[in-house]
């Protein structure tokens, strides 16, 4: 019973000094650890990205490039095209410090 | 999936719920000043996405992402006033890749050292304080040109500027020498090259994208008209994001749905700021890209001592002041601009 004690009492000073240690030693890291999306309640384009996201961060990586090129360049050639019907001169200015 | 109020929306990559009419604001008002000042404005979208409930890694990742895309709305706009030299945004490109890559190793080597956060901290507010310091020599110079030109009776040079730095740079013959025709100016590569390398190193060092040091730059050093430097810087900002935006998916810090919903504010912010360049003079642009470079110093101060939330408030609190302020001049100079057509019966 006597060495029952002393062990207990040996596990809770461990545990009291390792606790500590062990969570500023995660926090510091936390940064680093490798993010999973979660898909359980996914569906659709969100599934289909997270997927990735999870699977193959290369194709993800790929993929974010192609939809903001796309995007970019869509949304700059649809506003170029409303922007033109303001009458206002969006061909020329001039340049003055 | 739960239903979620309509002003919700969920993402998907980081597993939050975020108010997204927030993330349309923020898209809009970086577009607006991103298009006037020609840079990518991380520093203004960080802080807000970690406000909206953003963790930090996911906020710098989805930031980087959404600059390459609204650089690309707003240098599609810029360049149809002829404010890009493609050329010579071509030419610093490859040279600000190389001066990232050493810069980004610098900062390898002061974390070996594990001096990496003060200094880079200070460096930085040291060079926004010479940026600071040159764009008020130039404006008060001109200013005094002005008045001088004034009491006199003759009219100033519209294109001189108060301070120039780049004509005796311009003198140095090192072939290849090249002509960059929107910029108009004629020197040797290694000018532009070396700029791009140098605010490359500062960036890769800062860990910033860097365009709010590459305008100045292009101006007082390469000796851009102020409207080409920000549409050049532009183009540049737009290679480069695309590039860190790769880069930064591959870590995995990336929201998607997040760039997709700010880029819809970006499209109508950005082309407000670009066509305000047209009704503000080059020093109009210089005075206001000044105050966010002061603002920009003083939070970097306030983050040093622990007061990130204040930093936080004082930089988006600014954000919509310039960003009313550029609207302003956009709506009054498009006003006046039909005005005129009208009256000549256009």
């Amino acid at each position: 019973m006597k060495t029952f004690r002393y062990g207990l009492f040996a596990f809770i000073t461990m545990a009291c000094l390792m606790v500590p240690a062990l969570v500023l030693a995660s926090g510091a890291k936390a940064e680093a650890l490798i993010h999973v999306a979660d898909t359980r309640q996914l569906s659709g384009a969100y599934l289909y990205f997270a997927n990735l996201y999870n699977e193959n961060l290369l194709i993800f990586g790929v993929w974010t490039v192609v939809v903001i090129t796309a995007l970019g360049s869509g949304l700059g050639f649809f506003m170029d095209m409303l922007m033109s019907h303001t009458r206002l001169d969006l061909t020329s200015r001039e340049i003055r410090e | 999936m739960e239903l979620l109020p309509w002003y919700m929306m969920y993402m998907p990559i980081s597993g939050i719920e975020i108010f997204w009419p927030g993330l349309v604001l923020i898209g809009f008002s970086v577009g607006v000043i991103g298009g006037f000042f020609g840079m990518g404005g991380a520093w203004l979208v960080t802080p807000g996405l970690n406000i909206l409930g953003f963790p930090m890694a996911f906020a710098i990742g989805t930031d980087i992402a959404h600059i390459a895309g609204k650089s690309m709305i707003a240098t599609i706009r810029h360049a149809k006033f002829g404010n890009v030299d493609v050329k010579l945004g071509l030419a610093m490109l490859v040279f600000t890749m190389i001066g990232i890559e050493i810069g980004a190793r610098l900062v390898m080597y002061l974390e070996a050292l594990g001096i990496v956060g003060p200094v880079v901290r200070w460096i930085y507010v040291g060079f926004l304080c010479v940026i600071f310091l040159m764009i008020l020599t130039d404006i008060l110079k001109k200013l005094k040109m002005e008045k001088e030109a004034k009491a006199g009776g003759v009219e100033v040079d519209k294109k001189k500027r108060g301070l120039d730095l780049s004509t005796p740079l311009h003198k140095i013959k090192i072939p290849p020498m090249m002509h960059f025709k929107e910029a108009g100016i004629y020197c040797s590569l290694w000018l532009p090259g070396m700029v791009g390398l140098i605010t490359g190193v500062l960036a890769g060092f800062l860990g910033i994208g860097g365009g709010m040091l590459r305008m100045p730059a292009l101006i007082y050093f390469v000796g851009c008209p102020t409207h080409v430097a920000v549409g050049t810087d532009l183009f540049e900002v737009m290679l480069s994001g695309l590039y860190g935006a790769f880069t930064f998916t591959l870590k995995g810090r990336i929201e998607l749905i997040a760039v997709v919903v700010m880029l819809c504010g970006a499209s109508i912010g950005a082309q407000i700021g670009t066509v305000a360049t047209k009704y503000s003079r080059g020093l109009g642009i210089l005075f206001w890209f000044m105050v966010c470079i002061v603002v920009c110093m003083i939070s970097i101060i306030l983050k040093q001592y622990g007061f990130v939330t204040i930093a936080g408030v004082l930089i988006l609190g600014v954000v919509f002041i310039v960003c009313g302020v550029i609207i302003r001049i956009m709506l009054i100079g498009a006003l006046a601009e039909l005005r005129a057509k009208k009256a000549a019966g256009k």
